[in-house]
């Protein structure tokens, strides 16, 4: 069924009885031409573009849990395209443009909305480092505005420009940059897959790998064996645990990230606003609540929670920046498990497998990624050559030094 | 969380930061790049259950931990000086 504002307006006056489900639940099939092990965002984007893009149809999505129920369903949705390394550059600013043409493509709503994203900086030295990131997003083709204080002040009155300690010098304002309605991507994704034949599997963990003579000829489930000529990993949090049913070591610890909500309030915050000096971010949900986060607890954990001290930290850095958000009332928090890999990019590639793909380590920057990630994905498992927007996502770049260290912090694990 | 500290004794976390595996306690000697240094730096087996790190005790005796630690519950299971742990592996 085609989603139209003719067809709201023709179920609501025939009582809503025509809706359908938007995928089916199929049995697995004993063998397909592409096994896509991870039934999230980027798993269901993969197959998605395998299909429309690639003509491939015969593809089973394997999911152990429920569709979306990974980080895609876990997030602070930010969709931004501000990134300045050679690769990451291209990369994401070829997502975003995915992104502007989602709803349409994908005829679903995913409440793409290009709010704007401010970058505040807080020092001379971060004026720069920011207005250079600011030319490079221009030169790669993306928008960006080097505000200054009073520029900031118009759109964002609320700050605290009087503090003290970190005085708000201005802001990186990226207009395109925005947020996204994460579960509506996943479902988008998972009924576009659908309609074009693609079989979406779900509460089927892949248990094995099954590598013969140095290639992939299937994976063995909780609800049987599937042949297949070719196997996508696509579990980022879980990558290291994919990877290892072939064998495989990846450059990657998983880590948790928190995030928090607040109740429900009036409009407030219009953009997504980033803090320069501590590790806090914030919007406001189209639901009303202000959703916000801060950096990883940097310890190695699958727990899906986080602890205390990170919460209090991301709390302190939010009433530094913006006291009036000690009115609201936390309503609920969580953590997703991060892919974090050494040096902070990820990686799309082939494996030393012949017919085995790697998709990971998108540390914390998976969502704003997922069109890109399964557009290059699909394109790599379609043709066998990398897509040109992600020829240096490299499995191999750790080894050979070429790193993609987009804060040039080094590529250690502890240092992301 | 709380870790106890063979000096300290049982400590809040906060006074310890995360190193990462301890796979950094062996450096290797090659002088050169080789494989052992990208196994040093790169690549993990990055365990759901039961793991070894290293965690510095900075806002205490400032020693060097080794902390059996499992990913899953967040439970610390064993600590000891990262010194006497290194002796015992050699």
């Amino acid at each position: 069924m085609r989603y139209s504002g003719w067809q709201v307006i023709k179920q609501g006056l025939t009582g809503n009885r025509g809706w359908k489900p938007a995928w089916r639940d199929p049995a697995p099939k004993a063998e397909y031409d592409v096994v896509i092990i991870g039934g999230g965002g980027h798993g269901l984007a993969t197959a998605y573009y395998l299909a429309k893009e690639h003509g491939l149809t015969n593809i089973a999505v394997l999911e152990k849990g429920y569709l979306g129920g990974g980080n895609v369903g876990r997030n602070t949705t930010i969709v931004r395209a501000n990134y300045g390394l050679e690769g990451n550059s291209q990369f994401y600013s070829h997502s975003l443009k995915l992104w502007e043409g989602l709803e349409q493509d994908l005829n679903y709503n995913v409440m793409h909305s290009q709010r704007g994203i401010v970058n505040l900086f807080h020092s001379d030295g971060q004026r720069d480092a920011y207005a250079r990131r600011g030319n490079m997003m221009m030169s790669q083709g993306d928008d960006a505005i080097l505000l200054d204080r009073e520029g900031c002040r118009k759109l964002m009155p609320f700050l605290d420009y009087e503090q003290t300690r970190f005085p708000i010098f201005g802001g990186l304002y990226h207009k395109r940059g925005g947020t996204a309605r994460h579960d509506a991507v996943a479902w988008g994704y998972a009924r576009g897959a659908d309609q074009r034949g693609v079989d979406l599997i779900q509460k089927c963990e892949v248990t094995g790998i099954d590598v013969e003579n140095g290639k992939v000829v299937g994976v063995q489930t909780s609800r049987g064996a599937i042949r297949a000529k070719k196997v996508a990993m696509c579990a980022a949090g879980r990558s290291g645990q994919v990877a290892a049913m072939a064998g495989m070591r990846l450059p990657i610890e998983s880590t948790v990230l928190q995030a928090f909500v607040t109740e429900g309030l009036k409009p407030v915050i219009d953009n997504v606003i980033t803090y320069g000096m501590g590790h806090f971010y914030i919007s406001q949900s189209d639901k009303g609540g202000l959703v916000f986060g801060g950096d990883i607890d940097f310890y190695a954990s699958y727990a899906s929670r986080g602890n205390l001290p990170m919460m209090e930290h991301v709390m302190e850095a939010g009433m530094t920046l913006m006291p009036m958000i000690g009115k609201a009332k936390l309503l609920r928090s969580w953590g997703g498990i991060m892919d974090m890999s050494s040096d902070g990019s990820p990686i799309i590639d082939k494996t030393h497998i012949d017919g085995l793909y790697v998709n990971a380590g998108w540390c914390y920057g998976g969502f704003k990624a997922t069109p890109a990630s399964g557009h290059c994905y699909a394109h790599l498992i379609a043709t066998d050559r990398p897509h040109e927007a992600a020829t240096r996502h490299r499995l191999d770049r750790f080894n050979t030094g070429r790193i993609m260290d987009e804060e040039s912090k080094g590529s250690q694990h502890n240092l992301h | 969380m709380r870790i106890k500290c063979p000096l300290c004794g049982d400590r809040d976390s906060r006074e310890f930061t995360p190193m990462g595996h301890e796979t950094y306690m062996n450096r290797p000697d090659d002088e050169g790049w080789s494989p052992a240094w990208d196994n040093y730096l790169h690549l993990r087996d990055n365990p759901a259950g039961v793991t070894r790190e290293l965690w510095y005790h900075g806002a205490g005796c400032t020693s060097w931990l080794r902390v059996e630690r499992d990913t899953v519950t967040h439970d610390i299971l064993r600590v000891e000086l990262a010194s006497d742990a290194k002796r015992g592996n050699a």
